[in-house]
């Protein structure tokens, strides 16, 4: 199938990464940042208080508040609301700012059918649409490997390819993302537990918790952990209103994300939306605690694997051969 | 009274001086100025001003305060051969060496804090207030020991010197036990330090045991080297009296400490070499170059090139005991080992990146200056410090002294 020509992420795409943004971007989004007056008189007091501390953040609430497993119901709400306060004064819609606690029973696992998937990338930009993900400098949680046939060396991969049509002869693909370790190294080593692995088995970021040390980028063996190196871009037609707090809201500079297997979705009983956008059906998304989901089926009746297995982290995302 | 008479006295210290000193407090300051104004610049437009990527996710930063970590333990380790086998010589420097190893600790600081995203977030680390998470994080463990040592090193010097100013004899039941601690804590925060990088399975270059013997092997050559040129510049421009049987003691330290790190360093290109699998690529990376980037060839290549020499002219006797040899020696490991145990160790951990990606790094000038910045601050706190205890320690400030003056 041929591929639209955005579709690339060629390597001048993967420097900019770490480019700055036009000024007048960041200028804007300063601004709508610290829109309220009334929060901005407040601002000059923290400032003379805290100092150079109170330079990356905006305002008294943003930077008093706890951490999202020590909120009460009441801070909870409140946070959502000046979020969604925020957020509209800075992209001009209603967002919805969910914070849907795990459904019972549910332990979330994926799977890749490696045979089938063509290479066309369509999950990497539904993922960075679906999840507001910086488009300057650009950030993907999904990179998509290209293999040559009778190997599966990750140093002989690529993610730089660019043919008019995928498949290409003589290549297989394997999408990595975010595994959502059993045992995550991620979250171990966290010095302030700004991540965690939730009861459905999602690995979370409060974005608003985290000091942004990367130690948790240190860990992961699978490049599933993604940085905020300045503040990142989305344009505000293309903004995706519909978050999670743990999820897809837009996050600020100098912190962590990664995939959450569209926690916004998923708790709302939807597909991740790499899951919906598969055009050859290469990706498989269910309940690990129900016998009769799709991903027990596939795990019980095809033959599986999981990507460095020798390193015990106890990914709950799983390849698979369909045939 | 007696407070303010010691304080005013700290002040007259610290401002007077020979021209040599004003000008190195004024290069001292202007070069902590412009790691101070380099830091606003990070503040305001983000960590994207630096040369780290979501690939090489540590840089400068992170590998300076490695190396400082060495240094800070090393310059304390100098006590064990002091008060346990009550070698006088180097007892009588041993307070120097605290003061280094204080200073040097306030660098390691500010070089975490300049890496840190979000520096407004730091009360987050604050047990109680925030979550410090123990025991899980090594990070969260070095925080602890990192400010334990400090206070072992501001204490213990403190104490000494509150004595020596009031002319009394120092409680030695009471200090001994602390100097004790200070020894296998001097050894915590190396390990410590080692076991962050060293606990991650994503990472084979840090992978590996050997990594924290290493750490200390390397530390106990580029520590006292630092801390033999730091006295022969002190009792120079004080009163302050160092042998040189001290100073060539120390020396044969680093023989021993540079023999068991090239040795250490054998052993780990003996085992990648030898077993030949993918975990060879960041050392492949490292000394000759993958997939085309090489960028960190020639600076390892220098580093143990430099070492080699430290150590051939450390292991020879005459050499080791001329002072000209015996710095230039020293400035070679101080190199050397800033080379091989700063960015050296840091950043070939991340190359390849987890799914084999290349990318390199290369620091930029904001990062350089910030460092150099946090250089100039610890060396003004520790030259500053030395100006007050100096003269304590000598004797020439005291609460008669300045009585009678």
């Amino acid at each position: 199938m041929t591929k639209p020509k955005d579709h690339f992420a060629d390597e001048e795409t993967i420097l900019s990464q770490r480019g700055p943004g036009s000024r007048d971007q960041r200028k804007r989004a300063e601004a709508a940042d610290c829109a309220l007056p009334s929060r901005r008189s407040f601002l000059a007091g923290a400032t003379a208080l805290f100092g150079m501390m109170a330079v990356g953040s905006c305002s008294w609430e943003e930077f008093a508040q706890n951490n999202f497993q020590r909120m009460t119901k009441e801070e909870i709400d409140r946070t959502v609301e000046r979020l969604k306060r925020e957020y509209k004064a800075k992209y001009g819609k209603e967002f919805v700012v969910g914070a849907q606690r795990p459904i019972e029973g549910t332990l979330f696992a994926y799977g890749l059918d490696i045979q089938r998937c063509i290479g066309c990338r369509k999950c990497v930009y539904a993922c960075v649409q679906e999840n507001n993900l910086s488009r300057n400098p650009q950030i993907q949680y999904i990179r998509v490997l290209r293999f040559r046939n009778g190997s599966m060396d990750l140093e002989q991969s690529t993610i730089y390819y660019d043919p008019e049509k995928v498949p290409e002869d003589g290549y297989y693909y394997m999408p990595v993302q975010c595994q959502h370790c059993a045992n995550a190294p991620c979250t171990k080593v966290c010095p302030v537990r700004a991540t965690w692995s939730e009861p459905d088995g999602i690995v979370v970021v409060d974005y608003n918790w985290c000091i942004g040390c990367r130690y948790c980028m240190a860990a992961c063996p699978y490049m599933g952990r993604w940085f905020n190196w300045t503040d990142p871009y989305i344009p505000t037609n293309e903004v995706n209103p519909e978050t999670h707090y743990l999820g897809n809201r837009p996050r600020m500079r100098n912190v962590v994300e990664k995939c959450t297997f569209c926690i916004q979705r998923v708790r709302n009983g939807r597909y991740p939306a790499c899951v919906e956008v598969c055009p050859v059906g290469a990706r498989k998304f269910g309940n690990l605690l129900d016998p009769d989901s799709e991903i027990s089926w596939l795990i019980r009746n095809k033959r599986v694997f999981r990507l460095k297995e020798e390193l015990n982290t106890q990914p709950k995302f799983y390849y698979f051969f369909a045939t | 009274m007696a407070r303010s008479g010691f304080i005013y006295g700290v002040a007259k210290r610290l401002t007077t001086g020979p021209p040599i000193y004003y000008a190195w407090v004024a290069l001292l300051t202007l070069v902590a100025g412009i790691g101070v104004v380099a830091y606003m610049k990070q503040l305001e437009r983000g960590l994207v001003v630096t040369g780290m990527t979501s690939y090489v996710s540590w840089g400068l930063y992170i590998g300076n305060f490695t190396f400082m970590v060495g240094v800070a333990a090393a310059a304390v380790l100098l006590i064990i051969p002091a008060y346990l086998y009550d070698f006088g010589p180097i007892k009588d420097i041993v307070i120097v060496g605290e003061a280094l190893a204080a200073s040097v600790l306030v660098m390691c600081m500010l070089s975490v804090t300049a890496d840190l995203g979000r520096p407004d977030r730091l009360w987050h680390l604050i047990p109680g207030l925030g979550i410090l998470n123990l025991p899980s994080s090594l990070l969260g463990w070095d925080i602890v020991v990192l400010n334990g040592y400090l206070f072992l090193n501001v204490f213990i010097p403190g104490y000494l010197l509150y004595k020596a100013y009031h002319v009394k004899e120092p409680n030695m039941s009471l200090i001994i036990p602390f100097i004790l601690l200070s020894i296998p804590w001097a050894v915590s925060i190396h390990t410590v330090t080692a076991f962050i990088y060293n606990g991650l399975v994503a990472r084979p270059f840090w992978n590996a045991s050997i990594l924290a013997p290493r750490f200390l092997a390397s530390a106990f050559c580029s520590g006292p080297a630092l801390v033999i040129i730091i006295y022969q510049i002190v009792r120079k421009y004080t009163h302050f009296h160092v042998k040189d049987e001290a100073l060539f003691k120390i020396s044969e330290f680093i023989a021993v400490a540079m023999a068991l790190n090239l040795f250490l360093l054998l052993a780990e290109f003996f085992k990648e070499l030898y077993s030949d699998t993918h975990h060879l690529s960041p050392l492949k990376y490292l000394y000759v170059g993958l997939h085309g980037k090489n960028m960190f060839v020639t600076w390892i290549w220098t580093a143990l090139v430099f070492n080699v020499i430290a150590f051939i002219i450390f292991l020879i006797p005459r050499t080791r005991k001329s002072l000209v040899t015996l710095n230039l020696g020293c400035v070679l490991i101080i190199l050397g080992i800033w080379i091989e145990k700063g960015i050296g160790l840091i950043v070939p951990g991340f190359i390849p990146a987890p799914l084999g990606e290349v990318w390199e790094y290369l620091p930029t000038t904001i990062e350089a200056l910030v460092t150099a910045g946090i250089w100039a601050i610890g060396l003004l706190i520790f030259t500053l410090l030395l100006k007050v205890i100096i003269p304590i320690e000598t004797g020439e400030f005291t609460r008669e002294s300045r009585a009678s003056a």
